[in-house]
């Protein structure tokens, strides 16, 4: 029986979804600030935690992050992986290092990259600054940011990364 | 409160890709074993409850409508769950409370995930302006944990591979288990490639087709049959951007263990509990979760793996079926749990029983480790 021959029991058929991503006012106020090259993260005005990315709101507290809280683009390694499995339709070309982010003065941690530095070197508790896209280019995103590089500072002790409420 | 336990548990058989069957067909094979077991007709069901992860897993929206058919619920009602990949431990509990709270006399509960039908590493991954896109997987988010983990304990890296190890070798006693690896060993994991620094590709679950189906019913009309008691559960939540929060040891997962303890009257888990399926998607959660669990002290999970407690005939093992490192149709998995579990204290569990099981722990968690389920069966109601 030839391969054309073969019944065939199944059948595939991509499906391509387009979706409007709507901020909301929280979201709306930072995605506003990383356009001009700046980091605002959010306070809760209860527990003083600092979200950046701010969502809208503290889950310890639910209350809404109404305090504006300007921040560096400098901070540390909480934790790290290298990315060695290819995924599909991902541009990104393995191996990669995905890092949670922790700005200073910021209470959450995010995922970027990092990069400008030998995989092997990297290490919890290292230093690190953002690494921006031309001006030119920036946009609504948190994408500004190509990704993050080693500065040279002494390394955290990430045990102390840990919110305590004052 | 009314007592309730599982009469009835139906699995299917776990695979890449189940193209013998729709995912009509599919929960459809579960159930059928399910009641089966539970030796029950249609009539004596009184609700249906299903569970699975995300709808764009499949790309079905709301699969619990199309399926009414498949999973016995028209003119029934019908409740869906939904809490990422501890769904389907949820799920059972939800079932479970339907039964406990005397909404509901007998309830068939089902949960499933059909992988093969798409690609759940791009339903996980749509692009947000608050973060950037890095799409590295469900492994690519969990290894920073597990890499914080090893440094804060100082863990040597043979652990992972020996839960890899160790899960595969009771899989191969378990003939529903999708990964089936002749000759499994430490040696076979730590020779294959790194996806996720700490992980490797044999320290990291499949993706699977299945689905698992469980009768709960009532005390008053559990008659003869075989029982596996419910004697605690519970669910916890917590916020997954919230500050302070421990993602290596979440809270979340310490109260709801706490909790079904009490309830169990369990003082000393690790003395008192027989045997356990714990979600260990990747090698290193043993350890994290027998620490998380209140098994041990912080620190102490991996010397506890290190001295096989957690094998087969070990003081406590974890995983007799293989687990999700073996077997994972993501939102069947935490279910999958739950109904091995009472697999065991029925003393059902066949090749992969241990002996005198009597008291046994089912555990899910999902999402970004903020979602946790967990019960505990027992072959007696006191
Ligand atoms: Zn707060």
């Amino acid at each position: 029986m030839s391969a054309e021959d073969t019944p065939k029991d199944y059948s595939e058929s991509p499906i391509n979804l387009e979706y409007f991503y709507t901020a909301g006012s929280a979201t709306t106020r930072f995605l506003n600030q990383v356009k001009e090259g700046n980091i605002v993260g959010q306070g809760c005005p209860k527990c003083k935690a600092v979200y950046v990315p701010p969502r809208g709101s503290c889950p310890r507290c639910g209350v809404a992050t109404d305090i504006e809280v300007p921040l560096t683009d400098k901070g540390c390694i909480e934790s790290f992986t290298v990315v060695h499995i290819p995924i599909p339709g991902n541009p990104i070309v393995p191996p990669y290092v995905c890092a949670m982010i922790r700005l200073d003065g910021a209470n959450i941690s995010f995922l970027h990259l990092i990069q400008d530095v030998d995989i092997e070197n990297i290490r919890i508790g290292m230093r690190i600054q953002a690494v921006w896209k031309p001006k030119e280019e920036w946009t609504h995103s948190l994408e500004n940011i190509k990704w993050f590089a080693p500065i040279d500072e002494p390394d955290v002790d990430v045990a102390t990364l840990r919110f305590q409420e004052s | 409160m009314i007592q309730a336990g599982v009469i009835g548990v139906g699995q299917t058989k776990y695979d890449a890709k189940r193209r013998d069957v729709s995912m009509a067909g599919l929960v459809r094979e579960a159930i059928d074993n399910a009641m089966l077991a539970a030796n029950l007709e249609w009539d004596a069901i009184d609700a249906v409850i299903l569970g699975k992860a995300p709808d764009m897993f499949e790309g079905v929206i709301m699969p619990e409508l199309y399926l009414a058919d498949a999973i016995g619920a028209v003119g029934k009602p019908v409740l869906r769950v939904h809490t990422a990949g501890s769904v389907g431990g949820s799920t059972a509990v939800i079932a479970a409370s339907h039964v406990c709270s005397g909404q509901f006399k007998t309830v068939l509960t089902v949960t499933f995930e059909k992988q093969s039908e798409s690609n759940a590493t791009w339903a996980l991954s749509p692009r947000y302006p608050y973060s950037p896109h890095i799409n590295a997987g469900a492994g690519g988010y969990f290894a920073p944990f597990i890499r914080e983990y090893i440094r804060r304990y100082e863990a040597p890296e043979h652990i992972g591979w020996k839960v890899a190890a160790k899960d595969r070798q009771n899989a191969l006693k378990n003939p529903l288990a999708h990964l089936h690896i002749p000759g499994i060993d430490e040696k076979m994991v730590s020779d294959t490639p790194m996806l996720w620094e700490p992980l490797r590709y044999l320290e990291s679950c499949p993706s699977s087709d299945g689905a698992c189906a469980m009768v709960i019913t009532a005390q008053d009309q559990v008659g003869s049959r075989n029982v596996a008691w419910i004697k605690g559960m519970a669910v916890r939540s917590e916020g997954t951007l919230s500050a302070g929060r421990d993602e290596v040891n979440p809270q979340a997962g310490i109260d709801c263990a706490k909790d079904i303890y009490n309830q169990a009257g369990i003082q000393n888990p690790f003395n008192e509990i027989d045997c356990a399926e714990i979600y260990v998607p990747f090698s290193w959660y043993e350890p994290m979760w027998l620490e998380n669990l209140g098994f041990c002290d912080l620190g102490e999970g991996w010397k506890l793996t290190d001295k096989d407690a957690t094998s087969i005939d070990g003081e406590l093992p974890f995983n007799m079926s293989g687990g999700v490192l073996s077997s994972n149709p993501i939102g069947a998995s935490g279910m999958i749990r739950f109904g091995e579990a009472a697999l065991q204290v029925m003393g059902l569990a066949e090749d992969h029983q241990v002996e005198d099981a009597k008291v046994a722990m089912g555990h899910a968690y999902g999402g970004a480790a903020q979602f946790f389920a967990m019960w505990i069966v027992s072959s007696s109601l006191d």
